[in-house]
């Protein structure tokens, strides 16, 4: 249960600016969803929330800067899912999850019985524990990337960062995905940011959008505001139909002009 | 799966003796090859008991096999009597001479202790570096440590030939290991400096260019100083032969601290496993933990270098093998890096003193010979596998 609160946060790499200076807040529970092009920004927010990325401005969690806390407290607080992790081949699945709960360990500790419980219960909720004792390069790209989900929650932070956390995955598990992040953050009251492509599923699981272009945030608010058709064909150069569902669904479908 | 998995559930309280768990789950888990179970300690640690154990065992029978064979002495069956006899309250008559005595002693016996921990700090040195820059080919001489070593002892048997003569303490060792430390400071300065700090290839890229002056420096050297080229390869090509106690007394406190230290690390380096970006976000000190290891595995390194000279492969094939047979984690890798380190390198000692005798092949010779094909072979399996 935690809001998170970001002041003027930019990013530049270089002389590129990625991220021009960004401000939101993201309420206890809330879900944002980052949305715009590909090199829009979204992934250089994500990286400078969770520090692994040279940022000017704030980011505050709970009214405290995270700049003044302990990397192990950071960690403790914000926990994230990589576009596109590192898979150690060699490791099982229980030990790479396992790595969640490294926040909650000593620099010359090594993991209580109770991290090792937390891990377990991780992989048995996810229903992962076949592949508990698999080694990571035996397994496919969608069920790495559920124990990538796996490892940020064995964290037990109150924020979850997700870029594009469904990429890799296909449509099923895509929903299952979601709908497993959607389960905790009404369970947990879990505050998720989440950068993805797919507009209609960002739609549909976030609370509000933001909609970056060349590093700015262009449009946010409700779904229904942000995605429109004439605002996409400005920002992603593309030709789409936007249909809205009797139960307040956008679904945005791609159109392909014939002559 | 099958669901004696879930059978064991974690949250169960575990008595203190817990062996009869301990053979109820060991064999189910044995037959798939996948280890522990998670939640449950004890297999895993009966697990890594057998590994430990196996390792010491190598490193004594290792340690025997190397004090029992030479090319002069006793009889290779009489030196297990002797050691026998010297322990307290053991009386055997081995018929070992006063002489035979101190070949044992004083020549075969600190040649090697010295052997066991110059591979054992080698093997543990390499597999942190591995660690450290996740690369599997690095070697305990990357950032520059070999290269810096053989640069001082070719000053000390050439341009300060004369200025050193008069020294108490053998020159060569000390000089290898000060321009061991020199250039690979310089590495670490100059990588650091021009690097993102987050990043180790800046790192890896200096060591490259640090160890490319300092060996230029010493052929340039070599070239005006043609009469001890001999010499100084002798030196460079590893020479386990003079090892004497006084090298032994030397070497121990260093490879002493920077295991322990490495050691200690060794959980930070199954975090780095994932990368510097990822195991950041995880709360890893990562700029720190690398300082600290490649400070620890560098200081070790020059240490065992200054007195048994260049020794190569060691580094990379004591760990890969080890990775092989027991899996990647570094919780494992370190500590049997280690003993089986020390093993490999006593082992490989042994045909260097008898095969060629009475002359010796050099010890850096016998390893590279091993280590050769086997990093081949890693390579072959490692190109196998997906990435």
């Amino acid at each position: 249960m935690s809001t998170l609160e970001l002041r003027d946060v930019a990013v530049s790499y270089g002389r590129r600016e990625a991220l021009v200076p960004f401000s939101e807040t993201v309420r206890s529970g809330e879900w944002l969803g980052l949305i715009g092009p590909n090199g829009a920004g979204k992934s250089s927010l994500l990286r400078a929330i969770v520090g692994v990325v040279e940022a000017r401005g704030d980011v505050l969690v709970d009214g405290v800067s995270l700049a003044s806390c302990s990397r192990r407290r950071r960690a403790a607080l914000v926990a994230y899912v990589p576009q596109s992790p590192t898979i150690p081949d060699d490791m099982t699945g229980f030990e790479y999850v396992l790595l969640g709960r490294s926040p909650y360990i000593g620099y010359f500790g090594t993991e209580r019985r109770e991290d090792k419980e937390k891990a377990a219960a991780v992989l048995e909720r996810l229903e992962l524990q076949d592949f508990a004792q698999r080694r990571l390069g035996a397994l496919s790209g969608g069920e790495r990337q559920r124990l990538v989900i796996a490892r940020a929650l064995a964290q037990e932070a109150p924020i979850l960062l997700l870029d594009e956390p469904t990429s890799a995955l296909d449509i099923g598990h895509q929903q299952q995905a979601l709908e497993l992040v959607a389960r905790l953050r009404e369970e947990q009251g879990l505050t998720v940011i989440s950068a993805m492509h797919d507009l209609t599923l960002a739609g549909l699981y976030s609370d509000r959008l933001a909609l970056l272009h060349e590093g700015q945030c262009v449009a946010r608010g409700a779904a229904v505001d942000v995605l429109q058709a004439e605002t996409l064909a400005e920002f992603y150069g593309v030709r789409v139909t936007v249909h809205h569902d009797p139960d307040g669904t956008v679904v945005v479908i791609p159109r392909r002009d014939t002559l | 799966m099958p669901s004696s998995r879930s059978s064991s559930p974690p949250a169960e309280p575990r008595p203190a003796g817990a062996a009869p768990d301990d053979v109820a789950v060991t064999p189910a888990a044995g037959p798939a090859g996948a280890g522990a179970t998670p939640g449950t300690v004890t297999p895993e640690l009966a697990r890594n008991g057998r590994w430990y154990a196996a390792g010491i065992a190598s490193v004594v029978l290792a340690v025997l096999a190397g004090v029992m064979i030479g090319p002069a002495g006793p009889a290779w069956w009489r030196v297990p009597l002797e050691l026998l006899d010297r322990l307290p309250l053991v009386s055997v008559d081995s018929g070992v001479s006063d002489i035979e005595w101190n070949i044992l002693w004083s020549v075969r016996m600190p040649r090697v202790l010295l052997g066991g921990l110059v591979g054992a700090m080698l093997a543990l040195a390499g597999a942190s570096y591995q660690g450290v820059f996740r690369n599997p080919l690095v070697e305990p001489y990357l950032l520059g440590a070999a290269a810096g070593a053989g640069l001082g002892a070719t000053l000390v048997f050439t341009v300060m030939r004369s200025a050193t003569q008069d020294w108490p303490v053998d020159p060569a060792p000390a000089a290898a290991f000060a321009v061991a430390i020199i250039t690979v400071t310089v590495t670490y300065l100059v990588g650091g400096t021009f690097g993102s700090g987050r990043s180790s290839v800046t790192l890896v890229l200096a060591g490259v260019a640090v160890s490319a002056l300092a060996s230029a420096i010493q052929t340039f050297i070599l070239q005006r100083n043609v009469d001890v080229v001999r010499e100084v390869f002798t030196w460079i090509l590893g020479r386990l032969s003079t090892a004497r106690w006084a090298d032994v007394r030397l070497v121990v406190p260093y490879v002493a601290v920077s295991s322990l230290v490495l050691l200690a690390h060794r959980r930070h380096l199954d975090v780095f496993r994932v990368g510097e970006d990822e195991a950041t976000t995880l709360g890893a000190p990562v700029a720190r933990v690398r300082l600290v290891v490649v400070v620890a595995a560098t200081l070790g390194t020059a240490a065992v270098v200054s007195v048994s000279g260049l020794i190569g492969f060691v580094g990379i094939a004591v760990p890969h093998l080890v990775r092989l047979v027991a899996g990647a984690s570094y919780r494992r890798v370190l500590p049997l890096s280690f003993l089986f380190g020390a093993t490999f390198l006593i082992v490989a000692d042994i045909p260097g003193r008898v095969l060629t005798k009475p002359a010796e092949t050099p010890i850096g010779v016998v390893t590279a010979f091993l280590g050769a094909p086997f990093l081949i072979l890693v390579l072959r399996t490692s190109a196998r596998r997906p990435s």
